[in-house]
């Protein structure tokens, strides 16, 4: 089934004369800068995933928040869906725009507004790349702690719409649990402030249900987050493996010793290949599975850690324990980790990113039914975790351009998702829903569940205008979605009727 | 006295939500009543939610636990200590038999949570019955999840009114090899200076409360970190006991007949002058203030500063939750509606409106 927006079972959007839309915007705000010709609407018909593409009725480009108020009013006015847009990194298709709908670019709002050193908090507007607060923050020896592999790219507000993760969330958590307050706007253009700058604020807690979002309760028109004073000492072990369910099991015997490491990450055979080939990291290639365990903290308890690390990873039958041994390594080791996506890029003419999460303890069967789907469907699979937090990122090798490879590798990517639910997990991490899982919501949640999420939706979006068709799926897309995949002679949402 | 067995009552918690939502009468959920204080005074009939207890799963090495709404908060905290493992937010009880969907609801969290987070940090997952009589999942057992909205952690500290807890799934983490606990003389001025300080460098703070001629600082981590920061802080030693003290509210402070005010506070706030005594916890961010001031009065002075004030004395203020703008006002309302259309889940607990 397309995941393109599809009417007829997304629901119908509002008709929209396209003249008189960029007349009344160009009345209203003179200075705002708006895109609305074909060739210059090009580049805004995808974010990261690349592989599904929309041309935007119009792009506005707005300086002020004031302009952001008034784009919000008139396309309210005018019954006008509108999809917000950080820097378009993210991998799901959140910021898909729509033929019928304003793509609202908020990627000029990059002014970090003041680092508080004395309160450890930094508030930024919303166009703010990730890595250049933890850049403003250093002088102070301070950084923002969670670090998505697009940090030098991705933005604080996209970061926070889709509860960005990154390799270091088992210790200091993620966005979630490193923001104070978020400012947004409503679909009305109304503002409010979730969240303050102290500890906790009054009321329901609706910082953390727009946390993660995914646009479709407000516009983030800035955000103040949590700074954390630099670590003193970071040390990295590389403990190879000759088999995956080895390395499994070695990371259970790391928590079991009662040590969080700052970051846990495992690849397998492929992607350490392809790790090395790109990156030169000095990965060892013959290695069915690679860990990479990273300890961070004062001095004195970092060394101690490593000891333990070290010890449990022999243990747990490591081929060899390596310890970076300058800070330049430990930087490679983990280079080639942070560039296992574009690494594996250059095996194959495209990849395809999923982001499902397990428990732990069911690796060894997820990953060996992994290899049955990657042989059944005739497609390499490289496998990238996050292995503290049971967050996979399996790449699947493909070639678009090869009729019918794109929808083996989407058939491919949803049975992983299935799995993954079926496992006790979720079909997304760290990525979002967006556009790209909008299917697989079905198996993850029933009829009743997400007529719950439909709810919370009305509370703050009555009439559907802001991101439609993204995150939460229509009961009758599920009906159809269910139609395709019969588990066990049992259709989803038996109630409902078939179209 | 309930037994120790567990039991999953979870069909009978549906049946009377049910119930309540055919015949429109509201309801108030309660577990151990022990935090009945807390919010406004609500009529309704008693829901008991201590039928549906036990563990349903704990894996140590998962560092995540999934536990029903009626079990004993000190079982919890009983069964992770067995395993060397934690609830780091340090949820106060208020009672020996105060239960984990009470603590949910309330989301209080203890002298750990400027640096470990708070316990909707810690929710991973929930279930819940709705108010449209629905038994349903959110979240789950795993670390991360960003599927649909995160209804989960808006449960925690909702108070009841968006709908009934009937299960939780935590994330835990190791106990810290290391603890130590120290107390300084100083002053309050000089005092929220280090700490502003101190809260810039990589030290082992885990708790850190002024109580007027103290500051008391607890230490935890690895043997390394805690021996080297005990070295430079110096000060004399004192009983951990105090942290227990101070979270349940047994600390002499808390004693005085004058009515009992929570101050939450932006970092690096200076001390507020305000009449009666203050207790400076969470290295600033979290005041007591005993004190016979008007609540408005009160609240004008901490809104000035950024932060919010909760009245901690039962009955004492119609509208113990710092009242909310207009318009966040209006959004939560809309948020109840749709949740809870037919307003049975703890109406009025939390404002007036909702």
């Amino acid at each position: 089934m397309n995941i393109l927006y599809d009417e007829r079972v997304d629901g119908a959007l509002p008709d929209v004369d396209k003249h008189a839309l960029l007349q009344a915007l160009r009345m209203q705000m003179p200075e705002l800068e708006i895109l609305h010709q074909q060739e210059e609407l090009k580049p805004y018909e995808c974010d990261g995933l690349s592989a599904y593409r929309t041309t935007p009725m119009l792009v506005v480009l707005p300086r002020e928040i004031a302009q952001v108020q008034g784009v919000l009013r008139l396309c309210h006015e005018h019954r006008v869906a509108v999809v917000a847009r950080g820097a378009g990194t993210g991998l799901s298709g959140g910021a898909l725009p729509l033929e019928k709908g304003v793509l609202l670019v908020m990627a000029r709002f990059n002014q970090i507004l003041h680092i508080d050193p004395a309160a450890r908090t930094a508030r930024v507007q919303p166009g703010v790349r990730n890595l250049a607060i933890s850049q403003a923050a250093a002088p102070f020896g301070l950084y923002y702690a969670p670090d998505p592999s697009s940090q030098i790219a991705c933005s604080i507000g996209g970061n926070v719409a889709e509860n960005a993760g990154g390799v270091h969330c088992l210790k200091y958590g993620l966005t979630v649990h490193n923001l104070l307050k978020v400012d947004i706007l409503t679909v009305e253009g109304e503002h409010l402030t979730l969240g303050s700058d102290a500890l906790d604020s009054p009321g329901l807690d609706l910082l953390a249900l727009f946390t993660g979002s995914e646009g479709m309760l407000g516009v983030i028109i800035e955000v103040t987050v949590k700074l954390l004073p630099k670590p003193q000492s970071a040390k990295v072990l590389l403990a190879a493996f000759d088999s995956v369910e080895k390395a499994g099991r070695a990371v259970g015997d790391i928590i079991a010793a009662g040590i969080i490491p700052g970051g846990l990450e495992m690849m397998d055979n492929l992607a350490i290949r392809a790790a090395e080939d790109f990156i030169h990291a000095g990965y060892p290639v013959e290695a069915e599975a690679i860990l990479l365990c990273e300890l961070d903290g004062v001095e004195a308890d970092v060394h101690d850690d490593c000891d333990r690390v070290r010890q449990v990873l022999e243990q747990a039958g490591a081929t060899e324990v390596r310890l970076a041994k300058d800070e330049a390594e430990r930087v490679r080791f983990w280079a080639g980790r942070k560039n296992a996506f574009p690494a594996v890029g250059r095996l194959s003419a495209d990849y395809y990113c999923m982001d499902g999460t397990i428990p732990r303890r069911e690796l060894p069967g997820v990953l060996k039914a992994i290899a049955d789907l990657s042989a059944e469907y005739g497609l390499r699979v490289a496998n990238v975790f996050h292995a503290g937090d049971g967050n996979m990122h399996p790449l699947i090798l493909f070639d678009a351009n090869q009729p019918g490879e794109l929808d083996r590798a989407e058939a491919l990517g949803g049975k992983i998702l299935e799995l993954c639910v079926k496992v006790g997990g979720s079909i997304t991490g760290e990525h979002g829903v967006g556009r790209e899982k909008i299917n697989q919501m079905c198996a993850q949640f029933n009829s009743d569940e997400l007529t719950l999420f439909h709810a919370i939706k009305a509370a703050f979006d009555p009439s559907g205008l802001l991101n439609p068709g993204k995150n939460i799926p229509t009961l009758h897309r599920c009906a159809e979605f269910g139609a395709m995949h019969v588990h066990a002679g049992q259709l989803p949402f038996p109630d409902l009727e078939r179209f | 006295m309930h037994g120790s067995a567990e039991m999953d009552d979870s069909t009978s918690l549906l049946e009377q939500v049910n119930q309540a939502l055919e015949s429109a009468t509201p309801l108030r959920i309660q577990g151990a009543n022990s935090k009945a204080f807390l919010g406004r005074v609500t009529a309704g009939e008693i829901l008991d939610t201590r039928s549906h207890r036990g563990i349903v799963t704990y894996d140590p090495t998962e560092l995540v636990i999934t536990v029903r709404c009626g079990t004993p908060l000190a079982e919890l905290k009983q069964v992770l200590d067995a395993a060397q493992q934690m609830l780091p937010c340090e949820p106060p009880a208020f009672a020996d038999d105060a239960t984990v969907g009470g603590m949910i609801a309330c989301g209080l969290s203890g002298p750990r949570r400027p640096w470990s987070g708070s316990v909707r940090d810690f929710v991973l997952g929930t279930r819940v019955i709705t108010g449209l009589g629905k038994h349903l999942r959110f979240g789950g057992e795993v670390m991360k999840n960003v599927a649909g909205y995160d209804l989960s952690r808006l449960m925690a500290g909702s108070y009841g009114t968006l709908g009934l807890i009937t299960e939780v799934s935590l994330k835990v983490l190791p106990k810290p090899r290391q603890a130590l606990s120290i107390s300084l003389e100083m002053n309050a001025e000089r005092a929220l200076l280090r700490l502003a300080e101190w809260g810039q460098q990589p030290l082992p703070i885990s708790a850190a409360c002024h109580d007027g001629l103290h500051l008391h600082l607890r230490l935890e981590g690895g043997e390394g970190s805690v021996a080297a920061a005990h070295d430079r802080l110096g000060g004399e030693r004192l009983d951990a006991a105090y942290w227990a003290d101070l979270n349940e509210q047994r600390l002499s402070f808390f004693d005085e007949d004058q009515p009992l005010w929570r101050l939450s506070l932006p970092g690096n706030t200076p001390r507020l002058s305000l009449p009666g005594r203050q207790l400076i916890d969470w290295a600033g961010a979290q005041r007591w203030l005993k004190s016979d001031a008007e609540a408005s009065f009160i609240r004008q002075v901490v809104e000035e500063v950024g932060g919010h004030v909760t009245c901690y004395s039962h009955g004492l203020s119609d509208s113990p939750f710092q009242p909310l703008p207009e318009a966040l006002m209006r959004y939560h309302r809309n948020l109840k509606q749709q949740l809870d259309p037919q307003g049975i889940f703890n109406p009025g607990r939390l404002y007036a409106e909702l």
